[in-house]
């Protein structure tokens, strides 16, 4: 167990390695009439090619603190680095470049633009990237290579998911933000999606960070990270990583 | 096409029935703007044109009688470069099989060759030639009426000797594009006629050999034009000159000049109402579709798509709209352009109105068309863009909700839950609403002003042909003449009863200002002329003084009652004297002024003179009087009061049937537009909830009640408030058509006011149940689905 106010590090990783540093953060951010502070004082390191999982009940601030990370959202106080970026310092054009290049997104509701097909969502992001798999690519990689032409009103929940990954991963990035990407899906489509992430972990190297309240899923991950009421409670290191299919929830 | 793109246009897509309706009020505020002004430069375009290349004078003169040798004392004037001398007379003309009164004005042209100025276009035939006494050019929309050609006889009555003249061409000058016949209002092209014969046959007529009784000048380029009118005014006194005409007072080309002005003012009101209304829907729309797609935009934002593409992404797709809007409406507005042209025919004779579409017009109306687009909906696309990626992806905060003003005031507990969801609705955005009824209400607005022109013309007609003038028929004499003349009539088989009128040509000035009129004068006590003013009352003749319609009085002279006029009459000796203004009168039609017979014979210091007489006939025995009357030397005109009102109407009606065609057009466009486009994004907003609602056992009906109810009270609400913004408007036209020819009254009968509801309440009608069909196809198991 660690308070909120030491740095949570892995001594088996280098400097080298760090995708993410970051120091004592906070957010208070508006909700209407309401103001809600929702992460106090995180302290945090997140390296290279880990699959993290960020475990924590509603409202504990995983959220915000993906947001944070993915350059979505700017903390009210303390920094964020990404590898010797400081994201807090960065203006609002220069956080859509870094999230251009750097950053892959996976929301709980796959948030796909439901007017294009799944290729076609997959093309709005590679059409901005500099150095994108094809479309195609992407898609065969979570196995949906007979399913691009459809929109998503014609594929299932776990279908659109995969389809939302394969969009994120298209560009090739460094890090996969993942917002409770099985929340909306049954265990088996979820299973799915989860071996969809694994295998990208582990074919690209991309540092994968998971959001989710389901503690099964910790299991599969390298690291756990527990969050409560907007602080990391604890940290575990997994000498065991389960496979996907292994996992009951 | 990159996949954002594909995204536009099948969000465009998704999007048709509320695009087809912007497009559509787009679409008519492009066409309204275009057919004006495409009209009033085709019309300047062609007059223009006409004037330069028929050597249109600058100047006029009617006189009694010179000498041809004082046309080179009048070259001499400083000033003056061109000038042309000729015989104008009055005439009658005898179209066999054609009983009624048929009068013309014949012009002489040389013997052989063209006029030096007010040169004529010849529609067919040739010019006349020399030696050829007979010869004669009639003009064109004479021509018409009568199916009278080239090679065809024509009848006319010369100081009462009946001659057989020979056309030999058909076709018009620029003194007379806008034919009026004397003691007329409007064109008659049956009943009056114009005549260009040879200068030596016409002389000889009229007793003019070696003289002229009419002159026409121009000027050169540095001339000072009242400067030369004065000199002209001297040289031609003493020759029964009346005064000089300046062209813009020439009653041809003011009567197509207040036409054209008319056109500019309404070209301006109308687009902006209709490019208002549609900015305001496309704000609408898109603000919904900003709201709806919250969080694609997030998720866009999410993988580095920058707020410039974003921005880019919705301004392209309102472009869309707005293209759509313009081409539309260009290709509209081109085609009423041609339509209205055509009309303008039946009123101006041109001998050629070329339709042109200025590319600038469409430049200009582009423009603004854009403008009123991206206005509307900057605040839509800011929104889009500074919407935070976080935010959006965090649930919506529940909307804020109050109890509405009604049940604030105790009848809540009389309101079912559905009424009370109306209620706060509306109260929920109430800028919205209030611009939704206000687009709505502008509907009602615009359907009115198609409709009031037709009662206040109506009413027009009623005062002046039925009320202030009872006659059946006007005869006028061609000089001021004795009582005995109206004996003579009276004497006439089947004339009932007659009364004297006398009118003089007179300037009226007050300070410095002038106006050049008639002054009319009829016995005070008079049954058969009255004047009535606009309440509707009949004004007595004062046995002295001057009575002078308001308008002429306000907004010509700036005099009111008890002031002292300066009459100067341009008739016999010329008398000039102060008359002092006793009322004032206000009449829709002309610019008159009025004075006792009595009163005007003392001040022209001559007897009992009249001009002319109002008589009653027994319809049986009019043929005979007209007969009798065409053998009159004296006469110079008859206006039967039945066929005015009647060629009124065939004037007018062609008019008024556009208009309310064109009016009801786009207000039903604009009605349709904002309600469905109200409904449907009512429906977008609240297919959750009233899905909800269906989940907990409500029926179609009740939903249907939810979404229509609060449409129907703003159609309801609107509807006061569009009658009154139409009376506004109307009010704002008849302004506009303001001129001294007429004023047109704003009337407008329960009727019109009926028509507009009526219209409006049934496009919402319709434009509710295309949408309450939607509700069939609410997917309920969705609903079930609920988000965080």
């Amino acid at each position: 167990m660690t308070s909120t106010g030491t740095t949570i590090s892995d001594p088996t990783k280098s400097q080298s390695a760090m995708v993410f540093h970051t120091e004592n953060i906070t957010k208070i951010y508006q909700m209407g009439e309401v103001q809600v502070q929702a992460l106090r004082g995180i302290n945090l390191e997140l390296y290279r090619g880990e699959f993290v999982v960020l475990l924590g009940p509603s409202g504990s601030g995983k959220s915000t603190l993906l947001n944070i990370l993915g350059g979505l959202d700017v903390p009210t106080s303390g920094t964020v680095h990404y590898g010797d970026k400081d994201l807090s310092t960065f203006n609002e054009s220069v956080l859509t470049h870094y999230r251009r290049e750097h950053v892959g997104f996976v929301f709980q509701f796959y948030n796909l633009i439901p007017s294009l097909t799944a290729c076609e969502n997959v093309a709005l992001v590679t059409e901005i990237s500099r150095d994108p798999l094809a479309p195609e690519e992407a898609l065969k990689l979570v196995d949906l290579g007979d399913r691009m032409d459809h929109f998503p009103a014609q594929l299932s929940g776990g279908e659109q998911q995969r389809v939302a990954i394969a969009r994120a991963i298209a560009k090739r990035p460094r890090v996969l933000l993942c917002d409770e990407p099985t929340g909306a899906l049954d265990i088996r489509t979820g299973i799915m999606v989860l071996e969809a992430l694994a295998k990208v972990n582990r074919e690209l190297g991309t540092t994968i960070v998971v959001i989710t309240h389901n503690v099964a899923i910790a299991e599969m991950a390298d690291r756990v990270i527990h969050l409560s009421d907007g602080g990391i409670t604890s940290v575990e290191v997994n000498t065991y990583k389960k496979s996907p299919s292994e996992l009951i929830w | 096409m990159r996949a954002l793109d594909h995204k536009l246009w099948r969000d465009l897509w998704h999007l048709r029935g509320q695009s087809i309706a912007i497009t559509a009020v787009m679409a008519s505020g492009v066409a309204c703007f275009l057919m004006f002004m495409s009209t009033l430069d085709s019309l300047l375009l062609s007059r223009d044109r006409y004037y330069t290349e028929y050597r249109f004078a600058e100047i006029f003169v009617p006189i009694k009688r010179a000498p041809e040798s004082v046309a080179r004392r009048l070259a001499a004037i400083e000033g003056i470069d061109k000038v042309d001398t000729r015989v104008v007379a009055p005439l009658t003309i005898d179209i066999e099989g054609f009983h009624e009164p048929v009068v013309g004005t014949v012009t002489s042209i040389p013997d052989s060759g063209e006029p030096l100025l007010n040169r004529l276009y010849l529609r067919a035939g040739r010019l006349i030639e020399p030696g050829r006494n007979d010869e004669i050019i009639i003009s064109e929309g004479f021509a018409e009426a009568h199916k009278l050609k080239p090679g065809d006889s024509l009848h006319v009555i010369i100081k009462g000797k009946r001659e057989r003249l020979r056309i030999v061409g058909t076709g018009g000058s620029p003194e007379y594009v806008h034919q009026v016949p004397p003691g007329g209002s409007f064109p008659d092209y049956e009943r009056y006629g114009i005549l260009w014969m040879g200068r030596t046959p016409l002389s000889r007529a009229y007793d003019m050999d070696g003289a002229f009784n009419h002159v026409v000048l121009t000027l050169t380029r540095d001339a000072d034009e009242q400067a030369v009118m004065d000199r002209v005014d001297e040289l031609l006194k003493r020759y029964g000159g009346v005064g000089a005409i300046a062209r813009k007072d020439q009653s041809s080309h003011r009567f197509l000049a207040q036409e054209l002005t008319q056109l500019e003012n309404l070209s301006g009101i109308f687009p902006i109402i209709f490019l208002g209304v549609a900015a305001f829907l496309l704000n609408v729309v898109v603000t919904r579709l900003v709201g709806t797609q919250r969080e694609q935009i997030a998720a866009l934002k999410a993988f580095g798509y920058s707020n410039f593409s974003i921005a880019l992404h919705y301004l392209q797709m309102i472009m869309v709209i707005v293209l759509a809007g313009i081409i539309v409406g260009v290709a509209v507005g081109a085609w009423l352009g041609h339509i209205l042209s055509e009309i303008y025919v039946l009123y101006f004779r041109l001998p050629f109105l070329n339709f042109t579409l200025e590319p600038l017009r469409i430049i200009q109306v582009s423009l603004i068309t854009v403008v009123a687009g991206l206005l509307g909906t900057l605040a839509a696309v800011r929104s889009a863009v500074r919407l935070k990626p976080a935010e959006a992806m965090r649930p919506e905060a529940p909307a804020v909700y109050r109890t509405s003003l009604i049940e604030e005031l105790g009848l809540k507990r009389l309101l079912s839950a559905p009424t009370r969801m109306i209620l706060r609705n509306l109260g929920h955005k109430p800028v919205k609403s209030l611009l939704s009824m206000l687009g709505i209400a502008l509907a009602v607005a615009i359907l009115m002003t198609g409709a009031f022109n037709e009662d206040s013309i109506d009413y027009m007609m009623y005062v002046h042909y039925v009320l202030s003038r009872r006659d059946d028929l006007a005869v006028q004499f061609n000089d001021a003449t004795s009582r005995r003349a109206l004996t003579e009539l009276q004497s006439l088989r089947g004339v009932e009863y007659g009364e004297p009128f006398r009118f003089v040509p007179a300037r009226l000035r007050f300070e410095q200002r002038s106006y050049l009129t008639f002054i009319w004068a009829y016995e005070p006590g008079s049954t058969i002329k009255r004047l009535i003013d606009s309440e509707l009352r009949v004004v007595e003749l004062p046995p002295e003084g001057i009575v002078l319609n308001d308008y002429l009085a306000k907004n010509i002279l700036g005099l009111k009652t008890g002031d002292l006029l300066t009459v100067e009459a341009l008739e016999g000796h010329m008398p000039k004297k102060q008359v002092p203004v006793v009322a004032l009168v206000r009449e829709d039609l002309g610019v008159g002024a009025y004075m006792a017979l009595g009163a005007l014979n003392r001040l022209m210091q001559e007897g009992n003179a009249i001009s002319g007489a109002f008589l009653y006939i027994d319809e049986q025995y009019a043929n005979e009087i007209y007969q009798e009357l065409k053998d009159r030397p004296q006469v110079t005109g008859s206006v039967i009061r039945s066929h005015e009102i009647r060629n009124f109407h065939k004037t007018m009606d062609e008019t008024l049937l556009f208009w309310t065609a064109v009016a009801t057009i786009f207000a039903v466009v604009i009605a349709v537009g904002v309600v469905y486009n109200s409904a449907r994004i009512t429906l977008t907003e609240r297919s959750r909830e009233l899905a909800s609602l269906r989940v907990l056992g409500y029926t179609r009906g009740e939903i249907s009640y939810i979404l229509l109810g609060e449409l129907t009270l703003l159609t309801l609400a609107a509807l006061p408030v569009g009658l009154g913004l139409g009376r506004a408007l109307c009010a704002y036209i008849a302004l506009s058509l303001e001129n001294d020819m007429y004023r047109v009254p704003l009337i407008i009968e329960p009727s019109t006011y009926a028509f507009a509801a009526l219209v409006v309440l049934l496009a919402a009608a319709v434009s509710s149940l295309l949408v309450r069909r939607r509700l069939d196809e609410l997917d309920l198991i969705e609903v079930l689905k609920t988000k965080e």
